[in-house]
């Protein structure tokens, strides 16, 4: 089971290649804010960047808020998502401590669901799928 | 998926109202430069001063905007301040990208507000917050401030003006997210103008995608040139910054407001001494994943007790030039001390090197004294600089307000024109010939970027006035192509025509690729209406003195063929205006 990890950030330059790229590759739309990563200026861009990525809690605390089961624990941590299911309600990114859901202007939720399509966009390696144990 | 319409949001500051409407002519004006320069032809008053509140401040992207890497700039347009005619100048950071996300292609504020102002704007939202308490303040506690006051996501872009701006200052600049700058030509003016000292953009929308697998193969390919060959090492390496030691080494490089060409003094400031001894990290606009931004550190010592504090100053070739060679300076800690002045009071670095080298050597002749200046300066010492710094922001005294009205004008005053290195506005860092002094002094936006003139001389090519200026009517119909998209400059290689086309066809934007050529023709010959519709007159301009005592690697300036292909060249641009013969 592998998982996103944001790892290397202190090398992070803003561009936001991985948002895009999670936008447009999972989510299907042009956005640096649906997507299941997102990257912020910590305070300023002259103080570096942080990621706003899901960090595989086990268990997750957004499945728990989720009244319609749209997500759900994913083997190792984190959530798997079906979108049908989702009625909105935004409960799942108030559950989040770290603030790694983003509702689009319509309540949909985007959360990462680890499968690495944002590596490849990222020009300074900030990010890997690392291996763990489900 | 590229609209068949414009959509542009009009803010009216004196009313306080505002309007989104739709405009046809993407397959004419395409976005960005023809988009900007339509937009400007249709609503500046040419017959109202510059800072009329009627006159339009436009900030406009293109069709790519996004969609593609370095995709990544935003264009603005404005009569300017230095000549009242039609002004571009072009800058990065989150502006495209903001401004993308609010699914807005252009943003055109008119009108003049009775108090100081921020413009908030986001998918829904625009609202006028009262900024009294922000006037005076400089562009980087601007920033500061306005990031904590408004509650973004992050995905925001910040542009705001210093107190150069607020003193309608003709080198003010518009500060973009604290590192890039629309820096000609007196942008922070205008929005002082107008009252209005920030405008903050939440870009926190989306926009459609082409279905199927095409675009993303296109986008990937694209990605993969930039970031997996050496296309694009030069600018993230050691960045702009590396012309500098090349320069010298040709004897093209502006020392000492332009009284020699190379100097020793480059070790202290090369762009290599700038990686080693201050580069703290890279940054990138958003959307770019070359990172060509440049931070560099320097700390000061300000109590005996080891009490030091520390400034982050992005650096870039032109502003090195600007604040070091151009002023004697050789050590990069001191440049970064000046450019991080210039910063905070919200000058064009470039203006206010050129302007304060000139005034060196004015005060050095006589024509001016150090109870005009209310400071001396002399090349190679920092502390006069960093005191004048303000002083051109602030305009404190007849002899600054004239100096921040353009060089050109305080050596109208004072006398010093032979030595004013003004090339229509005060130079950019190349001495490399005559083909850059005729380019940079008739070009549209007085600048480097208009055309790779610098090149042409640096290629060694012969002397023929009619090779020059094909060189310059192509290569700026090629730009005009990119910056109306609006790509970065630096990605000029990787985005030819065939790549362009490409990336619009796959977004749905077919007729408009196979008009393209035309629509770069077209465009190119409505900006020129748009200057000249303000009065420019490009038979006036006149290169100085000093610019015919320069000696490069080839020798002096050849002041005949300088003379011809200025002739030449603003024969064509009242050609492309549709005021030929």
């Amino acid at each position: 089971m592998k998982q996103l990890v944001a790892s290397r950030m202190e090398r992070c330059i803003g561009c936001h290649s991985c948002s895009l790229a999670c936008a447009r590759l999972v989510h299907k739309c042009l956005s640096w804010e649906n997507a299941g990563i997102r990257i912020q200026s910590s305070g300023g861009l002259s103080t570096g960047f942080l990621a706003k990525v899901c960090l595989t809690c086990d268990p997750p605390p957004c499945a728990a808020a989720c009244p319609t089961g749209s997500l759900k624990a994913r083997k190792g941590g984190g959530v798997v998502q079906q979108k049908k299911l989702c009625i909105q309600c935004g409960k799942c990114a108030a559950a989040c401590p770290v603030e790694a859901i983003a509702l689009d202007r319509l309540g949909n939720p985007y959360v990462c669901i680890h499968c690495g399509s944002c590596v490849d966009f990222c020009p300074h390696d900030c990010l890997e799928m690392r291996e763990v144990e489900a | 998926m590229i609209s068949p319409t414009f959509r542009i949001l009009e803010v009216n500051l004196s009313s306080g109202r505002s309007a989104i409407r739709s405009m046809p002519g993407v397959e004419t004006c395409l976005g960005g430069s023809g988009l900007a320069a339509r937009l400007h032809l249709d609503l500046a008053k040419p017959h109202l001063a510059w800072d009329d509140p009627a006159q339009p401040l436009i900030f406009a992207i293109g069709p790519l905007t996004g969609f593609f890497p370095l995709m990544s700039k935003s264009v603005c347009a404005f009569t300017s301040p230095l000549h009242s005619q039609y002004a571009e100048s072009h800058a990065g950071g989150r502006s495209a990208l903001a401004l993308r996300f609010t699914g807005l292609d252009a943003l055109i504020v008119t009108g003049r507000s009775e108090r100081p102002v921020v413009l908030h704007l986001g998918c829904n939202v625009i609202e006028l917050l009262d900024a009294g308490y922000l006037w005076g303040k400089d562009a980087l506690t601007t920033g500061k401030l306005l990031r904590s006051i408004l509650k973004g996501s992050g995905h925001r872009t910040i542009i705001r003006i210093g107190p150069a701006g607020e003193n309608k200052s003709a080198m003010a600049c518009i500060n973009v997210d604290t590192y890039r700058h629309f820096g000609r030509l007196g942008g922070g003016a205008v929005m002082g103008a107008k009252n209005l000292k920030a405008i903050a953009i939440e870009g926190n929308g989306s926009q459609d995608l082409p279905a199927g697998k095409d675009y993303s193969a296109l986008y990937a390919d694209i990605f993969r040139k930039l970031t997996d060959t050496d296309m694009m090492r030069k600018y993230h390496n050691l960045g702009t910054a590396s012309n500098l030691e090349a320069l010298n080494e040709l004897k093209a490089l502006p020392w000492r407001n332009l009284q020699a060409t190379s100097d020793p003094g480059i070790t202290g400031i090369s762009g290599q001494r700038f990686a080693d001894d201050t580069l703290l990290r890279n940054a990138a606009c958003s959307g770019c994943p070359v990172g060509c931004i440049h931070i560099g550190f320097v700390r000061e010592k300000f109590h005996a007790d080891n009490q030091y504090l520390y400034r982050q100053v992005g650096y870039d070739y032109e502003p090195i030039f600007a604040t070091g060679s151009m002023l004697g300076l050789t050590k990069a800690p001191e440049v970064l001390t000046v450019m991080d002045e210039v910063e905070k009071v919200g000058l064009d670095v470039m203006s206010a090197g050129v302007a304060l080298a000139w005034a060196t050597e004015a005060l050095e002749h006589g024509l001016v004294s150090v109870e005009q200046t209310g400071v001396g300066l002399r090349f190679g010492e920092v502390e006069g600089y960093l005191k004048a710094m303000p002083m051109l922001a602030g305009g404190v005294n007849e002899f600054w307000r004239l100096l921040a009205a353009g060089t050109m004008a305080a050596a109208r005053h004072y006398g010093g024109q032979d030595f004013a290195c003004v090339l229509g506005q005060e130079m950019a860092g190349y001495a490399t010939g005559e083909v850059f002094y005729v380019a940079q002094s008739l070009g549209l936006r007085h600048s480097h970027l208009d055309t790779g003139a610098y090149s042409y001389d640096q290629s060694n090519a012969p002397k023929d006035v009619t090779k020059a200026l094909e060189f310059l009517l192509e290569d700026e119909r090629e730009r005009v192509v990119l910056t109306s998209m609006v790509a970065c400059l630096f990605a000029r290689k990787v985005y030819d025509p065939d790549t362009l086309r490409q990336c619009l066809t796959v977004l749905g934007g077919r007729e408009i690729a196979d008009g393209l050529d035309k629509a770069g023709s077209r465009i190119q010959n409505l900006r020129w209406q748009a200057r000249i519709a303000n009065g420019y007159d490009p038979f006036q301009v006149k290169i100085p003195k000093r610019f015919l005592e320069v000696s490069t690697w080839k020798g002096q300036t050849d002041p005949q063929y300088l003379e011809n292909l200025r002739l030449a060249y603003a024969k064509a641009i009242k050609e492309m205006s549709g005021q030929g013969n």
